[in-house]
Formats: C-alpha cells, sequence, structure tokens
C-alpha cells in the first residue's frame, strides 16, 4: 500500500531519527510512505487570526501537492504538522468564502476544495496494519520497559482534528502495547510542555517540563514516548535544564513511537539513530536487552 | 482592586476588533471559570483567562493590553475543549496579540536569543514561537 507522506522541516533535520524510523517501519509493515514532491514548510501552527488568510497558503499548498500525486491520503508523523495541515483542511472544507479567496489568490495552483484526508501515523498503524499485524512483525519485543506515552496538546485538541476521543485514548498504548511494552498512563500525558514558550519565556517552559516528567516519574515510567519533535526537545534535550533547577526528579530517557517501532521490528540502530536522543535512550534500551551492540 | 465602568471606560471599537479577530462571540461565556481551572499557566499568567473575558466584556482595552497573559498562552487549546458554552478562547487571546503586534512591536526579539537554542530548537519551535510573538 502506498501512501503520501508530510515529513516537515523538523524531520528532515533536528528529528531524522523520526522521519527514517518511520519510513523503514511502516515499510516493513507494507506500507510505502511516498514523500510528497516540492512540499514546503506547513507554519508549524494554524492561523488563529480571523482575518489571515496568508499563513493558511503553505499547507494548502501542500495538500495539493497530495493531489497531484494522485492519491486522497496524506500520512502525517509530527503532531504540530498534522495540527496545521488537518485544521487547515478543516477550513477548506467548511468555509466557503475563505476557501473562494485562497483559490482565487493561488491561481497558479489547482482549485482545492479539502478533497486530501489528512492522518496521523498511529491512525495508519491501527486502522490500515492493525495491532495484530504489529505483533505477528515484532522480532525484538519490547519486554519490560515501561513506557509513558505523552500525547502532549495537538495530537487531541481542538476536537474537530483530534486523531482520537480524549476520554477514549488507546491509540499509543495500542502500538506500545503490540511492541511489548508496558504502557504507563499517567495524569499529565495530555497536558501542556509550554511548546514554543521554551524559546520565549524558558523559566515557564522549564516549569512545564518538569511537572510532565515528575507526574511519569511518580508512575514508575521509565521513559516518555512522544510524536513531536517539539515536545521532544522541551522534554528530552531541556530535560537537563528541569532536573537542575528541581533535585527530587531523575533523568527519563525520551523517544519517538517510530523509533520503538524501528526496534522491535529488528531494523537495526542506523535506523532509528537512539544518539540523536536523550543520552540515557541508549543505556535503557541495552538494560533491557533490545539492543546489545553499541551504535 | 475596584473596577470603574462607565461609558467612558468602555472601549467600543477594541470590543468590536477583538470580536472581528477572534471570530468569536465571547458575551457566551458566563464566567464560570473552567477556562482558569484547567489552564496549564495558570501560575505564570497575571490575569486569569476569566478575567480576561470579564476585561473585554467591559471593555477595558488598556488592563487586557497590558497583561502578560497572551503572552503566556502556548495555545494548548485545554480551555477550548472544556468550555461548555464553546467559547475558544485561544482564539480571543490571539486577537489580542494581533492588536500589538500589528503595531509593528515584537514580544521578543529573534536576535537577543543565544547561539545555542538557535542552534538545537527544531525548526516548529522557532517558526513558531516567531509566528506568535513577532510581527
Amino acid at each position: 500500500m502506498k501512501i503520501s507522506y508530510y515529513p516537515g522541516c523538523t524531520l528532515k533535520t533536528k528529528a531524522k531519527n523520526m522521519d527514517r524510523s518511520a519510513v523503514a517501519s511502516m515499510a516493513a509493515l507494507g506500507v510505502e510512505l511516498t514523500e510528497l514532491p516540492r512540499w514546503n514548510c506547513c507554519g508549524a501552527v494554524f492561523s488563529l487570526a480571523d482575518d489571515d488568510l496568508l499563513h493558511l497558503l503553505a499547507p494548502v499548498r501542500d495538500l495539493i501537492r497530495v493531489m497531484e500525486q494522485g492519491q486522497t491520503k496524506v500520512a502525517v508523523a509530527c503532531s504540530m504538522c498534522y495540527n496545521t495541515l488537518a485544521r487547515a483542511n478543516l477550513v477548506m472544507r467548511e468555509d466557503s468564502e475563505k476557501r473562494d479567496t485562497i483559490n482565487s489568490f493561488m491561481e497558479e495552483e489547482p482549485d482545492y476544495n479539502g478533497e486530501v484526508e489528512v492522518v496521523h501515523l498511529l491512525n495508519i498503524l491501527r486502522d490500515d496494519i492493525g495491532w495484530e499485524k504489529v505483533k505477528e512483525k515484532v522480532k525484538v519485543p519490547l519486554n519490560g520497559l515501561k513506557v509513558a506515552p505523552y500525547y502532549g496538546c495537538t495530537l487531541l485538541r481542538p476536537r474537530s482534528v483530534a486523531i482520537e476521543p480524549l476520554d477514549k485514548l488507546s491509540l499509543f498504548s495500542g502500538i506500545l502495547e503490540a511492541l511489548g511494552a508496558t504502557v504507563i498512563d499517567f495524569p499529565a500525558s495530555t497536558e501542556c510542555c509550554s511548546s514554543y514558550q521554551i524559546l520565549s519565556n524558558p523559566d515557564i517552559g522549564i516549569a512545564a517540563v518538569s511537572k510532565i516528567i515528575e507526574s511519569a516519574q511518580k508512575r514508575g515510567a521509565e521513559a516518555l514516548v512522544t510524536s513531536c519533535p517539539l515536545c521532544e526537545y522541551n522534554l528530552g534535550k531541556r530535560q537537563s535544564d528541569a532536573l537542575k533547577r528541581y533535585n527530587k526528579l531523575q533523568e527519563l530517557p525520551t523517544f519517538y513511537f517510530t523509533q520503538l517501532i524501528a526496534v522491535a521490528l529488528g531494523l537495526g540502530m542506523e535506523v532509528s539513530e537512539f544518539q540523536l536522543n536523550h543520552p540515557g535512550a541508549i543505556p535503557l534500551l541495552k538494560s533491557k536487552n533490545v539492543v546489545s551492540i553499541n551504535p | 482592586m475596584t473596577i470603574e465602568i462607565s461609558d467612558k471606560t468602555y472601549d467600543k471599537d477594541f470590543v468590536e476588533k477583538v470580536e472581528e479577530l477572534s471570530g468569536e462571540n465571547f458575551h457566551k461565556c458566563m464566567q464560570c471559570g473552567t477556562c482558569s481551572g484547567g489552564c496549564p499557566m495558570i501560575e505564570h499568567v497575571d490575569i486569569p483567562p476569566r478575567k480576561i473575558m470579564h476585561l473585554i466584556h467591559f471593555g477595558l482595552k488598556d488592563r487586557v493590553m497590558r497583561s502578560k497573559t497572551p503572552w503566556i498562552c502556548a495555545t494548548c487549546n485545554t480551555c477550548a475543549v472544556q468550555c461548555p458554552r464553546g467559547v475558544e478562547l485561544p482564539k480571543v487571546l490571539e486577537a489580542i496579540r494581533q492588536l500589538i503586534l500589528r503595531e509593528n512591536t515584537n514580544y521578543i526579539e529573534p536576535s537577543d536569543m543565544s547561539e545555542e537554542v538557535l542552534t538545537d530548537a527544531p525548526q516548529i519551535a522557532m517558526v513558531s514561537c516567531f509566528r506568535k510573538h513577532t510581527s
């Protein structure tokens, strides 16, 4: 099965470990992610001002690229790109006045009316592949690895683009259990990690990060799993700032869910590039006998 | 603190601009405080989101425009999914930010950021931050 794939800027630079592990894992599960030709930055955040149509052009152009590929569905791994593309798509489907203005402004492009479906990889894993098939393909089960799924904001809010209902979360636990891991539910799973405030108001950002790490550790988590490179930056790379400020916190490695799929499918360390993760990631996987060699 | 409300303090133009930019009918707000109760940034804001709605309702432009709250909100949408009246408060705060940014002012200066942060931060962090906090 072929599905259009929108990687986004961060997956091609700072989060190559997510991009490579996503493409390789999906291929091993029978889904060929076909990267869009000439994709552009989606804008990272959806425009909330009612008169700001200009910032809808970038995500709509990406959706037009999907149509040009002859596809009706685009797979997205990055949570922020997913949210931005899905919300722009809803505007084109539901607001005829804005749709007409945008289509007439982009006269060099074919008209777009929201024909494409924007889908997160977690939904494709459950709905197009299925947990049972994932289980069958697992070669290195993540037995004994206690992982806490961190949804954050943009996969679930607003409700109009939520990948699943807020009160019935099962996508992360579904994939992680299929890989053999022990899923740790924790209260801060859907709380905000401070997003871009880590740059504008770093003290507030670190406070938000600390709460999430503490919440997961109190429940016995050994690692956090996410699908957002900004969450991973805040919770993983900026974790050292949180540990300096709050001495009750312990190190907590962070992973992209795609990396755990890749390693469980036996795809090799070079696909997951764990050296780009929190420094505790590789020692944790070694301690569970999931990986045995140095990267 | 006593708040004076009269036809002299009510800024009709401000109220209409916030309504137009947000696309929200904030008169639906019934001041239940669910937004403030669920806000993950509540300990850091100077005016809680419920009170921001109240002040806009009263047309008290200066108090709203001086608040730090719109610049602390990370648009997590927790308030929006919990509001029993269906008000999308993040859109109201975006309207406040836009009213300020469109005066050609910046909340942060990208050139003031450390080289370390600009080297390490993912692109989505910088793009989203500059979209929300610069003109």
